[in-house]
């Protein structure tokens, strides 16, 4: 996939299990390089729509495109080796080291050893991890700030151009929260990956997004950047709002 | 014991063998299908209950049940060491079946998720994530199934599939412990054996330190030397030669006795090889294995087949009884009956010396009226067959207040003995009559037909071998009651071994012998 052209849409997408309708006509452009966070409370549709990003979920009617295709025309495992994936609980795999974790989708690609090994440094110093320290160590040997920032080194390892973030700051203690919000938007400024990031917080919104997506049962209800989510009259945006401490 | 040990060693190391060789190919079997089945049905949820509902319902059933039920099946069933490997691998899939589905269900749905958002295919995230981390807990299944199978292939034996079972029906047959034990100890010790081995590979596996490359290249340089054993053994197990006879017996010493009788007959008198299986459950087993020709030939008593195998009306004349048997396995079974070896063992009714002296007991009419307060023993056959405990209650009007305990024919003598029953129905050439002091009631109403020991020989395998009714011929009318009488007690009582004894006795009747 070439980085310049890439971008997600989502067109008329419905979601449907049985009979309760998780997301219901969603219609979204996520641009090249932006930064778009899915905000909204629990239940609220957005990790079901992060998910119909990368196929875990397909609509019940609409299309989600990834670049020049739709997801029902992507051969789903190239579609996923090209979309990095971060999740709350992390998921590393405990059997593997820190060092073959990252190397995963590498390995997938099949890449050779040697390149493996350079990316897989490369990764970690991205992070702020120690390859001396870490690279041996299984995920029981990791504090939880150090597995996700291994997560998200995984999840960048094979250089997809689109990165699918769920709640991945969310188990964290306030201060590596914030310590990892800070290293990841840097990143972010600096790898420029389109990235979706779907969160409830709504400090953690303001302050790693480019444009926030407001969901509320299943709806996108509001879609702006951060000046015209303030300016939000919709009474969800509202009382997000009242929920940031007033000196921002 | 030693001298025990001395005479059977070689015996006890061979069926050790034997009984390995049908617990490792049933496990083979067991992990081929089960491994996959239990994966197959962690991506069919729908299906989960029904396969492990069925695999637990086949545990359920009595492992004796399942060899029974083995034997009429076609193909995989019959006798011999095909079904006993079936029933075997039956009986393994539970465990391994279930904890390969637990294993996989209980990984961490995150590193399922993880791995197949990140685009890992299904093969993929089966061999790299899902079997790694389950393989602990499947180990722990092969490892019960493997324990569970040492045990059950004891029962092997019954239905000729050889093993350390072959000791141990043998000793309940002929009543002699140490035989018992040399079939119960060696099987024990494999078990906890195999319980032992592969709790340390369990072990081996669930350890963190092992890196993965490194792990999974010795688990397969380990995997193929395993196989590669295995497959030696299999092949050469199934080289051996065919045997070209094969002499089947009931479950209790005469049988055994005679069955060896006609197998060293042959042997000794045609370059024949003959093979030997023993101990079969009872006279359908046996029937049907001589009608199929899995058996050659065993011995069956004349009146047993008028009644039990051809169902028909019990009759007195001997002569008549053989001529009717004759001419109907001929032409309805292919079976031929060939002349009698010399005496009638009939049923015998039988109470403890003591008790027919005390009341003066000489026919069973007399000894009716005490029936009441009598606790009755009497066989599986017996109780099941139309000449046998309905009839005979019909005839002399028994009746009795507690109903009659269904036990071994091998266990029964002891029994009234003991007092643990007070009366039997044994068999009138039984050597532990005299011995323990029993006391057989005359049949004064003539209602047991006369049971005269004919052999049933399958007649395919006297046209493609005739030098066997040679053979065989010669031992008519050699065995007289006495005679007997005299060799099972030398097996019952003095613990002699059976082939000794039918050694002997043919060299002494017999002396030109090829």
């Amino acid at each position: 996939m070439n980085s310049l052209d890439i971008n997600v849409e989502f067109r008329d997408v419905n979601f449907r299990v049985g009979r309760r309708d998780l997301v219901t006509q969603v219609n979204l452009t996520i641009n090249n390089g932006e930064a778009l966070v899915l905000l909204g409370r629990s239940g609220s549709g957005k990790t079901t729509t992060l998910k119909l990003i990368n196929r875990l979920l397909m609509p019940t009617t609409g299309q989600v495109f990834v670049g020049d295709r739709s997801t029902h025309e992507w051969d789903v495992i190239e579609l996923r080796r090209n979309i990095g994936y971060v999740i709350q609980e992390t998921g590393l795999f405990p059997h593997f080291t820190v060092r073959e974790n990252i190397g995963l989708v590498p390995s997938l690609l099949k890449w050779s050893r040697s390149q493996i090994e350079a990316r897989v440094y490369e990764m970690m110093e991205l992070v702020g991890l120690d390859p001396a320290v870490f690279a041996q160590r299984y995920p029981q040997q990791l504090s939880g700030g150090q597995r996700q920032r291994v997560g998200v080194a995984r999840a960048l390892a094979a250089d997809p151009p689109i990165l699918l973030m769920d709640e991945p700051f969310g188990a964290l203690d306030p201060i590596n929260r914030q310590e990892l919000q800070q290293q990841f938007r840097h990143l972010q400024k600096q790898l420029g990956k389109t990235v979706v990031f779907v969160t409830h917080d709504i400090q953690e919104a303001f302050f790693l997004a480019n444009r926030i997506g407001l969901m509320y049962e299943g709806n996108l209800v509001v879609l702006g950047t951060k000046e015209e989510f303030r300016r939000s009259p919709h009474p969800e945006a509202q009382a997000f709002m009242a929920c940031l401490p007033t000196n921002l | 014991m030693f001298n025990f040990l001395n005479q059977y060693a070689s015996e006890i190391l061979r069926l050790s063998g034997e009984h390995l060789i049908l617990v490792i190919i049933a496990m083979i079997v067991a992990i081929a299908i089960g491994i996959p089945l239990g994966i197959l049905i962690t991506r069919h949820p729908r299906f989960a209950s029904l396969v492990l509902g069925l695999a637990n319902a086949l545990q359920t059933i009595p492992s004796l049940a399942i060899f029974g039920f083995l034997i009429s099946v076609p193909f995989l069933g019959g006798i011999g060491k095909t079904p006993a490997i079936v029933a075997l691998t039956l009986y393994a899939l539970l465990p391994i079946i279930r904890n390969t589905y637990i294993g996989i269900e209980n990984i961490d749905p995150a590193v399922r998720e993880a791995g197949r958002g990140m685009g890992m295919t299904d093969w993929q995230l089966l061999t790299q994530v899902e079997l790694p981390l389950a393989a602990g807990v499947i180990l722990a299944g092969v490892r019960i199934a493997t324990v569970i199978s040492v045990g059950i292939a004891t029962i092997a034996a019954a239905i000729g599939g050889g093993g350390l079972g072959v000791f141990i029906f043998r000793g309940i047959s002929t009543v002699n412990n140490q035989l018992i034990l040399a079939g119960a100890v060696p099987a024990a010790l494999m078990a906890l054996a195999a319980d032992f081995g592969l709790g340390l590979l369990e072990k081996k596996i669930t350890q963190q330190k092992i890196k993965r490359s490194q792990f999974n290249r010795r688990l397969t340089i380990v995997g193929m030397v395993a196989i590669s054993i295995i497959t030696a053994i299999v092949t050469i197990s199934l080289q051996q030669t065919p045997a070209k006879i094969i002499i089947g017996s009931k479950n209790f010493t005469e049988q055994l006795i005679l069955g060896e009788l006609l197998a060293q007959q042959i042997e000794n008198h045609t370059n024949l090889q003959v093979d030997r299986r023993f101990n079969l459950g009872g006279t359908f087993v046996c029937h049907e294995a001589v009608k199929t020709g899995q058996i050659s030939a065993y011995v069956e008593y004349t009146g047993t087949a008028l009644t039990a195998v051809l169902k028909q009306a019990p009759m007195t004349d001997a002569l008549t009884v053989y001529q009717q048997v004759k001419q109907n396995y001929a032409e309805n079974f292919q079976l031929e009956i060939m002349p009698s070896l010399g005496f009638n063992n009939t049923f015998a009714i039988t109470i403890r010396g003591e008790e027919a002296r005390r009341l003066n007991l000489k026919t069973i009419s007399e000894a009716a009226p005490y029936s009441r307060q009598w606790q009755a023993g009497f066989g599986y056959e017996f109780l099941e067959r139309a000449d046998g405990y309905a009839g005979l209650a019909k005839t002399y009007g028994l009746k009795f207040d507690k109903p009659p305990q269904q036990m071994e024919i091998g266990l029964m003598y002891q029994a009234l003995a003991n007092k643990k029953v007070d009366i039997i129905a044994g068999n009138s050439t039984d050597g532990l009559i005299p011995i323990l002091d029993l006391f057989i009631l005359e049949d004064d109403k003539k209602y047991f037909p006369p049971y005269e020991a004919v052999p049933v020989v399958n007649q395919a395998v006297l046209r493609k071998y005739p030098e066997v009714r040679g053979a065989i011929a010669q031992l008519a009318g050699l065995v007289s009651n006495q005679d007997m009488q005299k060799m099972n007690y030398q097996v019952d009582s003095q613990s002699l071994p059976v082939e000794t004894v039918v050694r002997d006795w043919l060299r002494a009747k017999l002396p030109k012998q090829a």
